[in-house]
């Protein structure tokens, strides 16, 4: 029998916001322990919460990009349970009335080659909203300690519905989910910083089956690729498990990307009970129809819709808008600089191999880069005039992602600009036929690629700095004539 | 002299303080003497800071003496050096905040609760640690971990509670007025039961910020005084929004005491409603007669008397002991031992920390609530007691708005019986819990509330007046309670300590 895997992905992404969910104190990665705390962070006798409004902002981005419903009233819920990483041992979040239903995330399948774009399919999601985060712990001999840096920090929850299939799609998901959130501004999703966690509840059907198997949660998926091995671990072992005839129990399991192999953490029967009811330290938030407005006029092009866009109004290749668009700010670079140039294939070959390869070797950020879309449109501009040669432009870019300088001012410092004055390279190409008759003949007797004999002693009168083509060209007439 | 000085109001000493008749360090002496006089016997203050609290009227005297240098000759701020009484729920940077619990017996806040800050703002001192029911959980302050207050009036009687300490100090002269905090009655019932004013605001008018939640919904922090016009002073002082509790409400603070002023020199007739549900079986007779006595002079008063009907007043203590420990399990989870407070020293791991250091930590009524309150809240149960509870307090709420269409105030006992016996209802939670039945509508109603003297019994127990509010209305709540209080002088006796 051949079965068929339903997973559903929940997805936890902290906000980029200044300060913390419920207090003023500054919300960060990498401080000194329990730097980011105050009364509040600590749960102090006698503290209280109050919203943060730059998180309420962020989350209806969210839901808009994403086209969730989004709800009339932002409303609190606590979330009771006992741990030590939890100041007030209840978390502050949203239980019957998410902010967001609804909507779906756009994905791209793998392609059948890396060059060539894969299908395309919409992810349903069933809920976001928000919550509060806890702090970490840390376990060492004989003593457990607790950061409380992070407890607080805005946090959203991103839970799709059961309609992933695969691994890959797994992976999908998250990427384009990914894609949003940096194009919204919304999170950074650093997943080795904690800022986008997720876990996946997995089961299996036999295939062409309406009917959901027995679901199991999959937790500490701490990478994309773990996310996509783990499942696919899960996904095996279940199909194994009712292969040899047993049933799959209903569990929380654990999966270690080192070793590939997964535990049971807690069966249904542990399952907590959260006691929520509604906070009322907090009160609703109405989210009106102008503060909705004022954000969806803030929401930036989604990645895909801009790829869209980038393919059909500039005609760049999916191989240059695959690794343009993922990133907001290279793909907002690659736009002004074919605005500029108005040569979009060129820059875009200029941004998606040159300048991607030199930001790598000198791990450097886009945001650092000395290179300014001015700069690719002025190197574009430079080649097709053809006042410097492709050669030289490589020469130009490397300085100028160096030093910073303008093309115009490294092509006069280095001496660069292509010789141009037609009379001397008809005087070059006339010498060189001059003094080359065999080859002359054998041109003119058929053999095409005599006409190489000529092109190195012009080269050499030129110094280099001949335009191979118009040598080509020049040497084609003066044979002819 | 000294004694004289102990038992005026706020508005006697401040005149007093503008006139140079005494200063505030010679007031905050006289208070600390009278306080180590009594206390042994009374047992209001589970600590003071006689240091702390001379510096602060030293403060005080340096702030009046420059503002007298600048020559500006207007009147003091009505509580520059006044010894104010916090209730130990209420944070205090730097001083101990105990709940009266085991739980948090050498905790010390690092920071001041909002209506702290207005007080220092606003001049006064803030004075000594006042005893509680733990966590605020009570009717007599038997269930402080460390003593229980003695009632001034009987040394062997209850000072009622759950701010026992607080009314007790302002009957015993141990400070001038003080604040407490409300959830079921927790302020009107001991003023009744010491023969002080104690008031509630309408829950959002004070912030919350600060003070130790027990129910988060229904607490509200409010006066203990001598007199309505000293109570209207303190809460000008401490009501207001905050923007550190989501749950104050934006609006204008009025001068409550000049409001009431007013309303008074206008000669207004209030039309007082009478709640038959609270005049039903279980009223003391000498409390009931007092109660209608004082129904009858607000008649001579020229008010116009009308029975009013609050019919899910039955509903009410049931409805408020599924809210109030629903919210008291969640909101004491806190306290775990892993941050701060008591940490159990037996216990082997993070799970045993938890057990251990909360059987410890908590006495037996907050047990008894947060079991209770974890049970409401469970799966399955949420519907059947939460929700319902939750549907009960807005018709208890709906009740009084509809009586509000016909009368200004409403006037009932407060407590329906006078001080008991120590130990009397200890062992019987739920005697102890029909204590509040006609304090704890107004808490899950949301209103202000007032209690006045009106009376003693034959034993000689002070009997108190609830005067019921309309929200966010309390200066005609005041002006009510002032009218009565104006004609009659069961405020000015003292207990025989």
């Amino acid at each position: 029998m051949t079965y068929e895997a339903v997973i559903g992905l929940e997805v936890h992404v902290q906000l980029k916001t200044r300060s913390k969910m419920f207090t003023r104190v500054a919300a960060g990665y990498g401080h000194p322990e329990n730097t980011l705390t105050d009364p509040v962070v600590l749960a102090l006798p006698g503290t209280l919460p109050v919203m943060n409004k730059e998180a309420l902002d962020k989350i209806v981005r969210a839901g808009l990009l994403l086209g969730c419903e989004i709800a009339p009233e932002c409303k609190w819920d606590r979330k009771n349970y006992f741990y030590p990483d939890s100041p007030k041992n209840y978390q502050i979040s949203q239980y019957d009335q998410p902010l967001c239903r609804g909507g779906f995330v756009e994905i791209e399948l793998p392609g059948p080659a890396r060059n060539i774009m894969g299908e395309h399919r919409r992810i349903a999601l069933t809920r976001i909203h928000l919550e509060e985060d806890v702090g970490k712990l840390s376990h060492g001999e004989g003593a457990s300690l607790v950061d409380f840096n992070r407890a607080g920090t805005p946090l959203m929850e991103i839970v799709s519905e059961p309609v992933i299939h695969s691994a890959d799609e797994a992976f999908a998901y998250l990427t384009a989910l990914k894609a949003v959130m940096i194009y919204g501004g919304i999170s950074d999703c650093d997943m080795e910083k904690g800022q986008l966690r997720c876990d996946a509840n997995i089961s299996i059907r036999p295939a062409g089956d309406a009917a959901l198997g027995t679901k199991v949660e999959l937790k500490n998926l701490n990478s994309f690729s773990f996310v996509r091995d783990g499942i696919a671990h899960e996904v095996r072992r279940q199909v194994a498990v009712v292969g040899s005839g047993g049933k799959v129990v209903q569990e929380t399991r654990d999966y270690d990307g080192q070793t590939g192999e997964s535990k049971s953490l807690r069966s249904k029967e542990m399952a907590h009970d959260y006691r929520y009811f509604p906070d009322p330290d907090l009160m609703p938030v109405r989210v009106d129809e102008a503060w909705k407005e004022s954000i969806r006029t803030g929401c930036p092009e989604l990645p895909f819709d801009k790829q869209r866009r980038l393919q059909k109004e500039y005609g760049v290749p999916y191989t240059i808008t695959s690794v343009l668009v993922p990133d907001r700010a290279l793909s907002d670079f690659f736009e002004e600089a074919a605005r500029l140039c108005g040569r979009p294939q060129a820059a875009g070959n200029w941004i998606a191999n040159d300048l991607l390869r030199e930001l790598g070797a000198a791990k450097l950020e886009l945001a650092q880069s000395r290179v300014t879309p001015r700069h690719v449109a002025e190197l574009v501009v430079l080649v097709e005039t053809g006042a410097i040669l492709s050669n030289a432009a490589k020469e130009v870019f490397i300085d100028m992602f160096q030093t910073g300088d303008l093309p115009d001012a490294v092509v006069a410092r280095k001496g660069l600009r292509a010789e141009t004055n037609p009379d001397e390279l008809e005087r070059w190409c006339s010498d060189a036929i001059a003094a080359n008759p065999k080859s002359v003949a054998d041109f003119k007797s058929g053999k095409e690629s005599a006409i190489n004999a000529f092109k190195g002693p012009v080269m050499r009168a030129a110094k280099g700095k001949a335009d191979p083509k118009r040598v080509d060209e020049t040497l084609r007439r003066l044979l002819a004539g | 002299m000294s004694e004289e000085l102990c038992h005026s109001t706020i508005a006697d000493l401040s005149r007093l303080l503008d006139r140079g008749g005494v200063s505030a360090v010679e007031l905050m002496r006289a208070v600390i003497a009278r306080t180590k006089e009594v206390d042994g016997r009374v047992g209001a203050f589970n600590s003071f800071d006689e240091a702390d609290a001379l510096a602060q009227a030293a403060a005080s005297d340096e702030r009046r003496s420059r503002s007298r240098t600048a020559g500006s000759g207007a009147p003091g701020r009505p509580l520059e050096g006044i010894p104010i009484g916090l209730k130990d729920v209420i944070a205090v940077a730097g001083q101990p905040l105990t709940a009266s619990s085991r739980m948090l017996e050498h905790f010390v806040s690092p920071y001041d609760a909002t209506v702290t800050r207005k007080l220092r703002d606003a001049g006064a001192i803030c004075w000594g640690r006042l005893n509680l029911d733990e966590f605020a959980m009570g009717s007599s302050t038997e269930n402080s971990a460390f003593r229980t207050t003695s009632n001034p009036w009987d040394l062997e009687r209850v000072p009622g509670g759950s701010s026992g300490g607080s009314a007790a100090a302002v009957a015993a002269g141990e400070a001038i007025a003080a604040l407490g905090s409300d959830t079921g009655g927790s302020i009107r019932q001991p003023a009744a039961l010491c023969n002080v004013v104690g008031m509630k605001p309408t829950y959002g008018r004070v912030s919350r910020y600060g003070l130790i939640a027990f129910a988060s919904s229904l607490d509200q922090i409010g006066p203990f005084a001598r007199s309505v016009e000293d109570a209207a002073c303190l809460l000008s002082a401490i009501s207001g929004h905050d923007r550190r509790d989501s749950t104050s409400v934006d609006l204008g603070v009025p001068d409550y005491g000049a409001g009431m002023a007013a309303l008074a020199q206008s000669g207004r007739k209030w039309r007082l409603g009478i709640p038959k549900e609270y005049f039903g079986a279980g009223l003391d007779p000498e409390v009931g007669a007092a109660v209608q006595a004082a129904i009858d002079e607000y008649r001579r008063l020229g008010c116009e008397i009308r029975e009013v009907s609050l019919p899910h007043t039955k509903y009410a203590v049931g409805a408020y002991y599924i809210i109030a420990t629903a919210e008291c399990s969640s909101n004491l989870a806190r306290y775990d031992g892993v941050r701060y407070g008591h940490r159990s020293r037996d216990a082997t791991d993070a799970i045993d920390i938890y057990f251990k250091t909360r059987a410890e930590g908590f006495g037996p009524e907050v047990k008894r609530r947060i079991i209770l309150g974890t049970y409401v809240l469970s799966s399955g149960y949420y519907d059947a007691f939460y929700l319902r509870a939750q549907k009960v307090r807005t018709l208890i709420r709906r009740d009084f708005l509809e009586a509000y269409k016909d009368v200004d105030a409403i006037v009932t006992p407060t407590s329906p019986t006078p001080a008991f016996r120590k130990g009397e209802k200890a062992a019987n939670p739920l005697a102890m819990y029909l204590n509040d039945i006609y304090t704890i509508g107004v808490n899950l109603a949301g209103l202000p509330g007032i209690s006045i003297p009106c009376g003693f019994t034959r034993g000689g127990l002070p009997i108190g007046l609830q005067v019921i509010g309309q929200p966010f209305r309390e200066t005609e709540l005041l002006a009510v309670a002032a009218a009565y209080e104006k004609v009659t002088d069961w405020r000015m006796r003292r207990p025989p300590l």
